[in-house]
């Protein structure tokens, strides 16, 4: 099974830092930020006001024109994922239904789709009218919301808050008959669904595979649920570049974002045969589950996060030493990056100062479901090019973390590297990357 | 996969809470006596809505299945439908729960979850009045601050934290000590059955010996069964309940929205015999496709529904002419019955009338991500038991629908091969193959 591992040939991100993958990987290499005050609604109630935004674009065009009126049932989510997904494509020479119809270079049936995706809130504006309808002095009444309301709600209404919508979509436009699957575990999303796609080709199931997440947390209501979980930093609203500060002893919370990031997965075979460009092999999958009462937050031995770690650096067969790079989940929530330090460097052991650690999200924002896979993408970009950009707002690292965080860009070939990624509710996942050059 | 090392992956244990029943047996003892859990909606005044009525899980109480209610007292109903669900199951499985040491012979790290599972509801009293004081209808604007101090004032951290659809995984955990491969996917209608047979995969790859598989949803909440009476979706017979769930019906007009949760325990044979534990059925094989059709519909010539079938008996190297019984998806909705018969015919070519197929939606009512796992476990007992579960209310056939669904009562049948097949909105297929289990 092993030997058909896939191999990554194509990268897609639709992050903070910009409308590809390549803004994304320069961006981090010049440590730019892209955390902001919130635009997307007048974020003046809130604890939190910050947030990581993509830039504007209008998603009638980046889909084929024979399906354009389908952009209405687009929620954010599904607009960046369906961005990230084009340019995955493209990026791997692929050629779609959506690109060139004539000229299709997939085969649609033996083509997956996996995608991590979150809990999408609806757009509170675009039902608010109908909610002011289900009114009884001053108070929401369901009786008249039942009454006055339904039916002014939009027919479709609820097709674009499903989260299976994201890969539907992506999946209608570049026509994947494959498996198709949506993965729900928050952060660790990303990467359990890149895992999955390539457990998917691992066991010839499918030849090609797009793989990722999606997730546009910047909605009042997602926001608010981060800003009630204390997750989300209220300390720096008038500093947002300095906000997010994974494994900082000023780190007061985590700032979270939009994004979406895919990757095209393929068996060595395929690569080979079509001469495709490869980023990287995917040698290990390591899923586990960290357990706490108070499962807003990791356990603070990083058992789960160590168990994941273990299980990718087993099936990869190599030793932690072996490691030259690894992107953590680093959110910038203290207790959270302490004791995902602690999980790493249980594994680590003695080879703990020789390893560079690079967190992303003092940049590029905790974009949730797609967070796991944009850290993929940043491996992917560092294998290729040799470098791991130096980690921004890290200077004074916690007094919990031993690791190796990067201080200054290093120039070096990047054998194996390795991401990881948690969520809330306990998921762990990790991932192996191999440069096959 | 080398298939000659390809490793036989068993059901050792099953578990349920629905509308049916607290437990496996009271659900098929009611199924087998034809009665259905369908009544007036009890959860949300819904006596204004297009549909009034639902198919509710009565008298449930978590509190029962655990020491320790705290651990889960602010979850959504379905996070606490699947505690009930998997301390069925793991009891049957000769499973530990709970404990800090456990001696049932499973390494925690090599036991994991897949969750076919679905959000949990918001928090109404105060997302609706968030928006009732937010909005100014004339300016036609919404004023974030006096949003944010309902929300800020009324919101609570559980409660919301609560409905992230990993959160069911989350309590499965925390309950069974699980620390394999832990996750959960949210594909609609379609979510449990592609959890198991994605969980089949996962063991037959060696990633774990045992896995806790299956579904936990509930969408019976102001929002969810609007969007659902939007798309017309729902039945909305609201002066017959009872008799609302018609599939393959002339006069059938949409789903009941059910709710609940099903668990069975998937596990290496190796493991089962190495610890004792009692074999169920065997899991044969498994098959997932897209429709990469319309956001809305079907596929019209049912392709992607017959690549997933197709890929399931390969999967399991059989014929469609070795299938006893297909557990349909069978909805009540026009589309879904028209056009999972047409892939029937098309699957099953001149065996397609002598396989008889049923839908336990008719007595069950749909629990939407936890369908596929609850009609699994009507699969396992059927073999067990060698009984076909009906499709009831089958009183005026649809005239074009014409395979033998059992209509309205139970048949007693040899049953050894049996297809379960899920579909859900947005295109996904996926189709397990389940045996007797034989040395």
């Amino acid at each position: 099974m092993t030997e058909r591992m896939p191999v990554i040939t194509g990268l897609g991100a639709i992050t903070p830092l910009g409308l590809s993958y390549k803004d994304l990987w320069s961006g981090l290499c010049q440590g730019r930020c892209g955390i902001g005050r919130i635009t997307a609604f007048d974020p003046v109630g809130f604890t939190c006001q910050i947030a990581g935004q993509a830039p504007e674009f209008n998603i009638r065009d980046h889909v084929p024109k024979a399906i354009r009126k389908t952009t209405k049932l687009m929620s954010r989510d599904i607009e960046l994922a369906v961005l990230a997904a084009n340019e995955a494509f493209k990026d791997a020479g692929l050629k779609t239904k959506a690109f060139d119809e004539q000229n299709i270079t997939i085969n649609p049936q033996r083509t997956a789709i996996i995608l991590g995706a979150g809990l999408i809130s609806c757009d509170l504006i675009e039902i608010a009218p109908a909610v002011a309808k289900g009114v009884t002095d001053g108070k929401f009444d369901i009786r008249q919301w039942g009454l006055h309301s339904i039916e002014q709600i939009t027919p479709l209404w609820l097709l674009k808050y499903l989260p299976n919508m994201l890969a539907c979509h992506v999946g209608i436009i570049h026509d994947i008959q494959g498996p198709s699957n949506t993965i729900t575990c928050a952060e660790a999303a990303g990467q359990l669904a890149i895992g999955e796609a390539a457990l998917i080709i691992a066991r010839g199931d499918a030849d090609v595979a797009i793989a990722g997440g999606g997730e546009a947390k910047v909605n009042p209501i997602v926001h608010l649920r981060q800003c009630l979980l204390k997750r989300a930093t209220a300390d720096y609203n008038d500093n947002p570049e300095i906000a997010c500060r994974p494994f900082d002893s000023d780190a007061k919370g985590s700032v979270f974002g939009e994004a979406a990031a895919c990757v095209i997965l393929e068996t060595p075979e395929n690569a080979k045969s079509r001469g495709a460009n490869v980023y990287a092999q995917i040698i290990g999958i390591g899923q586990s589950c960290s357990i706490n009462a108070k499962y807003e937050s990791l356990e603070p031995d990083g058992k789960g996060v160590q168990f994941a770690i273990e299980a990718a650096l087993e099936q990869a067969k190599i030793k932690p030493c072996n490691l030259d790079l690894i992107i953590p989940h680093g959110t910038g929530v203290f207790d959270d990056d302490a004791a995902e330090a602690r999980g790493i460097q249980t594994v680590l052991g003695s080879c703990l100062d020789r390893i560079p650690v690079f967190p992303t999200k003092s940049m590029v924002s905790n974009s949730g479901a797609a967070a796991g896979a944009v850290d993929v993408i940043a491996g992917c970009c560092a294998i290729k090019d040799g470098i791991i950009p130096a980690a921004k707002n890290c200077g004074n690292i916690n007094k919990h973390c031993k690791l190796n965080i990067v201080k200054e860009q290093i120039k070096k070939k990047i054998n194996y590297a390795l991401c990881t990624s948690y969520t809330y509710g306990g998921q762990t996942a990790a991932v192996v990357l191999k440069n096959n050059e | 996969m080398n298939e000659k090392t390809k490793k036989r992956i068993v059901i050792t244990g099953i578990g349920i809470v629905c509308p049916l029943g607290n437990d496996v047996k009271t659900m098929w003892d009611n199924i087998l006596n034809c009665r259905n859990g369908m009544a007036a909606t009890t959860i949300f005044d819904a006596s204004t809505y297009p549909t009034k009525f639902c198919a509710e899980v009565k008298n449930f109480d978590v509190t029962k299945c655990t020491k320790n209610p705290e651990l889960h007292k602010n979850g959504n109903r379905h996070s606490k439908f699947v505690i009930g669900a998997v301390a069925e199951a793991c009891k049957q499985a000769k499973i530990e729960v709970e404990t800090e040491i456990p001696k049932d012979g499973i390494d925690r790290r090599r036991m994991g979850i897949y969750l076919g599972a679905g959000e949990g509801s918001v928090d109404n009293e105060n997302f609706f009045n968030a928006i009732v004081q937010g909005w100014d209808d004339a300016k036609a604007q919404m004023n974030w601050q006096k949003w944010a101090d309902v929300a800020f004032g009324g919101m609570q951290p559980y409660r919301e934290l609560e409905q992230e659809p990993n959160m069911p995984a989350a309590h499965v955990s925390m309950f069974t000590g699980a620390r394999g491969p832990v996750r959960s996917c949210l594909t609609a209608c379609a979510a449990s059955t592609q959890a198991v047979g994605e969980a089949f995969k996962m063991l037959q790859a060696g990633q774990a010996d045992v896995m806790i598989a299956g579904g936990a949803h509930c969408m019976i909440h102001p929002l969810g069964v609007m969007g659902f009476n939007r798309l017309t979706a729902l039945s909305t017979r609201n002066d017959s309940p009872a008799t609302a769930s018609r599939p393959f019906t002339a006069s059938r007009d949409g789903f009941v929205i059910g709710e609940g949760a099903a668990i069975v325990i998937l596990e290496t044979l190796e493991s089962a015999k190495k610890r004792g534990a009692g074999v169920l059925a065997e899991v044969l094989g498994y098959g997932s496709s897209s429709d990469a059709f319309r956001v809305t519909d079907m596929h019209e010539e049912a392709r992607g529904a017959v690549q997933a079938m197709e890929a399931a008996l390969k999967d399991a190297k059989l014929s469609y002419k070795d299938i006893d019984y297909v557990s349909t998806h069978g909805t009540s909705t026009s589309e879904n019955d028209s056009i999972e018969t047409l892939a029937l015919k098309k699957v099953f070519k001149e065996e397609a009338k002598n396989t008889p197929v049923s839908s336990i939606k008719s007595m069950m009512g749909h629990l939407i991500g936890a369908a596929g796992a609850a009609e699994i476990i009507s699969c396992i007992l059927a073999i067990r038991d060698g009984i076909l579960p009906p499709t009831m209310n089958l009183n005026d056939p649809d005239p074009s629908l014409d395979l033998d669904y059992v209509p309205n009562k139970p048949r007693k049948a040899d049953i050894d091969v049996v297809m379960k097949e899920s579909f859900g909105f947005g295109g996904q297929n996926n189709v397990v193959i389940i045996r007797k289990y034989k040395n």
